[in-house]
């Protein structure tokens, strides 16, 4: 650690920057060989297992329309989903942050539920609810509107399990925003919508992308909860997962790594944008970094 | 603007911050609202600005009661003490903020806003930071902007709560000789809180010295300080000493000796004595303050003794030149050139 004791001149760019803090070698080299084997390893096994069907083969299957059609599904109504609860989880936030209510504290803890729930006690509970015969699927049932087994329903699910990452990742953040910029901002004339637009929007931009990013990942990935209210009916209301499931059970191995490897490298683009702008915008408005 | 806070009292949850506190502020002046935490100064600050509603009592702009008035329509310049700046914008986003929110009627053209925005940034001695984001710059920066955000929007009054209390001693220094220029230069009617009677007696031209929800006394820092009207106000604002006292024939006694001091217009009984410690002849008198040095410490120019003054072991302290030959010695005497008396208690 002799780097460490007598730090050079930096010059330029190195793989190893002097530290006080020991280990980093260790450390490292623990970290990569942990995400290797969790993470990087079973990622490579399925592109190579995919892969084994050639470009054309592999254009074919991830072509093919019940596929597209349950990429659609999935994507889309995880993408509402991730959207929906982006608006009412940071409104949960805000309540759960700026209010003193009896029972807050209880529904603080309820809010995590979601995270603890076995996925497919959720989807029997919310298809129960949800169903034309449920407490509130009967509501809508006059209306002409079916909730549960219609893409309807694969958002009310992805809704229930994503919430909590909106909350929980808005939270730290609107509680650091102090309270002192509001009142700045009150005294310099602006109305409480404007503060609100202006002022405190702006400074949750990041967190509520960090909210969305986590929202739409966990709601592309979940499989649970959503069969059991989907309806699962092929081009309608049938998730890219569930598809992989059932190729499974037809034994078409490569036909599910091939479903399997579109939905990891979409999500991981799609992750991928978000996380610039999350970025870019974390250093142009400097809060929760 | 002239300000008058009438008879306000403002109670947090029943437990009352301030109690029927009035005070005239007079258009143009500088005035400094100071006292320890607790004594109620941020809250009647806030008062005044409308961030928090009076219990009882009126608050009155020049002619106009302000105390219905929301935050938003007093057109007050409020400073943080924390700064308080929008991070998202850059510096000169912050100062034109308070503009730009206004409705279109009497919102300037965009051109306006900005040079009435670069025009604050000069004065404040940042010009050409104005792109820069508030994390890019130092604490008294910060501090400067947040001041000439406040100004953009031509305050009725500039209100400041401990705006140097974040601040390093050199820079607080610094801001403050500025702040007094600014002030001297724009002529607005500015209230400060601090903690810091040093700032206080330096920057103000008044000050308001509160203790426990209550104004214990107003005036020029030079009355204030040579004329404090209460054992608080003397005790708090600059250095004191003070021993308990009896007055019996129109002299001082203490522990059965007379100390050369005259009692003035006080009645017989027990008193206590202040004197500040610089403000101090050493005699050898009889008729004098003795004591034991108990403590001798340097401290700058000055050479601070603690002396054990009578049996009863009361402690006082005085302030000698650092070279003076008496701060050798094992027992000092000495009188007050100046002191007061308040009743014992």
């Amino acid at each position: 650690m002799s780097a460490a004791v007598s730090p050079a001149p930096r010059r330029g760019w190195s793989f190893r920057r002097p530290s006080v803090i020991p280990g980093f070698g260790l450390t490292l080299g623990f970290t990569l060989t942990y995400f290797s084997l969790v993470i990087l390893i079973p990622l490579l096994a399925l592109a190579i297992r995919s892969a084994g069907l050639g470009p054309e083969g592999f254009w074919k299957a991830a072509t093919d329309p019940r596929v597209l059609g349950s990429l659609r599904v999935s994507f889309v109504t995880a993408l509402i989903a991730a959207g929906v609860n982006v608006v009412f989880g940071t409104l949960i936030a805000w309540v759960l942050v700026r209010y003193r209510f009896p029972g807050r504290r209880i529904f603080d803890a309820i809010i995590d539920l979601p995270f603890a729930l076995p996925t497919a006690v959720a989807g029997i509970a919310l298809t129960a609810i949800y169903a034309p015969n449920g407490t509130i699927g009967a509501l809508f049932a006059p209306l002409g509107w079916r909730i549960a087994y219609t893409p309807s329903g694969i958002v009310i699910a992805m809704i229930f399990i994503g919430l909590p990452f909106v909350v929980r990742t808005i939270q730290p953040i609107l509680e650091e925003v102090s309270h002192e910029v509001e009142e700045a901002s009150a005294t310099l004339g602006a109305s409480r919508f404007q503060t609100i637009t202006r002022i405190i929007l702006p400074s949750l931009t990041p967190a509520i992308l960090t909210g969305f990013a986590l929202a739409f990942a966990r709601g592309v990935g979940e499989y649970g909860s959503i069969i059991f209210i989907a309806g699962n009916i092929p081009f309608v209301s049938e998730i890219a997962p569930l598809l992989i499931y059932i190729r499974l059970q037809e034994f078409n191995y490569v036909g599910a790594t091939v479903i399997a490897t579109v939905m990891l490298l979409l999500s991981f683009a799609l992750l991928f944008i978000i996380n610039l702008i999350q970025a870019w915008s974390r250093r142009r408005y400097g809060y929760g970094n | 603007m002239e300000v008058r806070v009438q008879n306000v009292r403002k109670e947090f949850d029943r437990f009352p911050a301030l109690h029927d506190v009035s005070l005239d502020i007079r258009s143009g002046e500088l005035i400094a609202l100071l006292g320890p935490s607790g004594s109620g100064k941020t809250t009647l600050l806030r008062l005044i600005a409308g961030l928090e509603m009076p219990t009882q009592g009126k608050i009155f702009f020049g002619d106009t009661d302000a105390s219905e008035k929301s935050v938003q329509e007093r057109n007050i310049g409020f400073v943080f003490q924390h700064y308080a700046l929008f991070r998202h914008m850059t510096i000169l986003e912050n100062i034109s903020f308070g503009l730009k929110v206004r409705p279109r009627s009497t919102r300037p053209p965009n051109s306006e806003i900005r040079r009435r925005a670069m025009e604050l940034l000069d004065l404040v001695q940042l010009s050409g930071l104005e792109k820069r984001y508030p994390s890019q710059l130092s604490g008294g920066q910060r501090q400067r902007v947040a001041l000439a955000r406040a100004l953009a929007i031509e305050p009725a009054v500039l209100l400041l709560d401990e705006p140097f209390g974040a601040l390093d001693a050199q820079v607080r220094r610094e801001l403050r000789k500025w702040l007094r220029e600014i002030h001297d230069r724009t002529g607005h009617t500015t209230v400060f809180v601090t903690h810091d009677q040093e700032e206080a007696l330096e920057l103000s031209d008044r000050l308001c010295v509160m203790s426990q929800g209550r104004i214990e006394q107003v005036g020029t820092p030079d009355t204030v300080y040579d004329h404090p009207t209460s054992p608080f106000v003397f005790g708090f604002i600059g250095e004191s000493s003070t021993l308990p006292v009896t007055v019996e024939n129109g002299e001082l006694w203490v522990g059965g000796r007379a100390i050369g001091l005259p009692a003035g217009d006080a009645g017989p009984g027990e008193a206590r004595l202040f004197f500040r410690p610089h403000d101090v002849d050493l005699i050898e008198a009889d008729a004098s303050l003795a004591g034991v040095v108990s403590t001798a410490r340097r401290v700058g120019g000055t050479r601070r003794v603690e002396l054990e003054i009578g049996g009863a072991g009361h402690l006082v302290e005085v302030d000698l030149p650092f070279d003076h030959p008496a701060g050798e010695k094992t027992r000092l005497a000495f009188r007050p050139r100046r002191w007061k008396l308040f009743p014992a208690g």
